[in-house]
């Protein structure tokens, strides 16, 4: 039973995130910087709420089993509140300007890689087969994310203060993945290492100087203590199926 | 008995097609995992999606039931499984010619070989309309989950590529 909390916590935890990061870049849609990236950012956005469906489904299959409850993935999404999501808090963070939002894909594309690549392996096949089906999706992410790092980086000089900004404000919002929380079932704390890693890779690249190391993290998350912006995302995400519950195209 | 029925089963699926990409039936997209007909009149298709996002998934769900329900099928069930996860290099070679006349360049490169450098594209491209090799990159994103956008460098149409993966 301990164990089936914990996996159940788990799945939470991973669909939470995808679906707050989702809900954050979604707010692009029709505001990207030129129409392409518009696209893009849209595009990752997609893959990201489909991520979380396949946790969602999971989470309540299990949940329904285990104690006979009627959950379903629009039950998680759309009816626990603030305190019960347990997302990254980098995921709830404002989308701020381009570079803001760019920094922080490409900062969770780089633990999504390594994470998933290690879920692939799980004993558990359910989140074996998400973990497999999301990594190429991941990977096509990270990608895009890191090429546009390095060209805000090594771009103009407008473009490089606003990712060094961008850089300032989250990075403290980083060392969240590392730290596990009592139920996580994947531990994260040995990927630090490869994170800081490709991260490195990529902002030499871009010519940013790499932040001092043992700096204060800020933590929370996935245990449901937010920041002040989670109420509000969930707000309006959840407002019109708690108006009307049930409520379908 | 149950092999014709599930042949005829298969011939039914054809005529369904991926909502985003019309000229394609799910059996040339690689989605239809396997039909099980028990001894029953039961019938269990089991789909698996292309991308974790596809929005087309529960059109799809919902254009077998139909089509089978009008076929005089009942008891149907549709079951969605993720492993094996869907690549690209499932898609039948009538799909790509099929894709092709349609106006978007098929997949080229074997999944496992996606390019993970960076800055790097899958170059060589055919253009689907003057067949040009000589095209580039617009964006990795396009106008569905699976496909990148690309323009033809000789006759300058810009054209969708389904992305390998």
């Amino acid at each position: 039973m301990m164990n089936e909390n914990k996996l159940v916590s788990s799945t939470l935890q991973l669909a939470d995130s995808a679906l707050i990061l989702g809900q954050r870049n979604a707010a692009w849609c029709a505001h990207g910087p030129i129409l392409e990236q518009d696209i893009a950012i849209t595009n990752i956005t997609l893959d990201l709420i489909g991520q979380a469906r396949n946790f969602y489904q999971y989470a309540a299959k299990l949940m329904n089993e285990a104690d006979n409850k009627n959950e379903t993935e629009d039950t998680l999404a759309y009816f626990r509140n603030e305190r019960d999501f347990k997302n990254y808090l980098i995921c709830e963070l404002p989308n701020g300007d381009w570079a803001q939002t760019i920094l922080r894909q490409f900062f969770l594309s780089t633990f999504q890689s390594l994470l998933f690549e290690k879920m692939m392996q799980s004993s558990d096949t359910q989140l074996a087969a998400i973990a497999t089906k999301s990594i190429k999706e991941i990977q096509y992410h990270l990608k895009w994310s890191s090429e546009w790092v390095i060209r805000l980086g090594d771009g103009t000089e407008e473009s490089r203060n606003r990712i060094l900004a961008a850089v300032d404000y989250l990075w403290m919002y980083t060392g969240e993945f590392f730290i596990p929380a009592a139920y996580e079932i994947f531990n994260a704390a040995d990927l630090q290492q490869d994170w800081l890693h490709h991260v490195a890779i990529v902002f030499e690249e871009a010519t940013i100087p790499f932040p001092a190391e043992n700096q204060f993290m800020q933590t929370g998350g996935k245990t449901g203590m937010h920041t002040e912006h989670l109420g509000f995302i969930i707000a309006e995400m959840q407002s019109l199926q708690r108006a009307y519950p049930g409520a379908e195209w | 008995m149950n092999n014709n029925r599930q042949a005829h089963i298969y011939e039914i699926l054809e005529t369904i097609s991926d909502p985003e990409i019309p000229v394609l039936s799910i059996l040339d997209l690689g989605i239809v995992r396997d039909v099980i007909c028990s001894n029953h009149d039961a019938i269990e298709i089991i789909i698996t999606p292309t991308y974790s996002g596809c929005p087309a998934m529960d059109a799809i769900a919902f254009d077998i039931k139909l089509k089978l329900l009008e076929a005089g099928y009942q008891h149907i069930t549709i079951t969605y499984t993720l492993s094996p996860a869907w690549s690209t290099d499932w898609m039948s070679e009538a799909g790509k010619q099929k894709l092709k006349a349609y106006g978007i360049a098929p997949p080229q490169t074997l999944s496992s070989r996606i390019n993970k450098m960076l800055f790097e594209t899958e170059e060589n491209i055919e253009c689907p309309r003057c067949h040009s090799t000589n095209t580039q990159l617009l964006s990795t994103f396009g106008s569905t989950a699976c496909k990148s956008l690309y323009q033809c460098i000789d006759c300058k149409e810009p054209f969708d590529y389904f992305k390998c993966h």
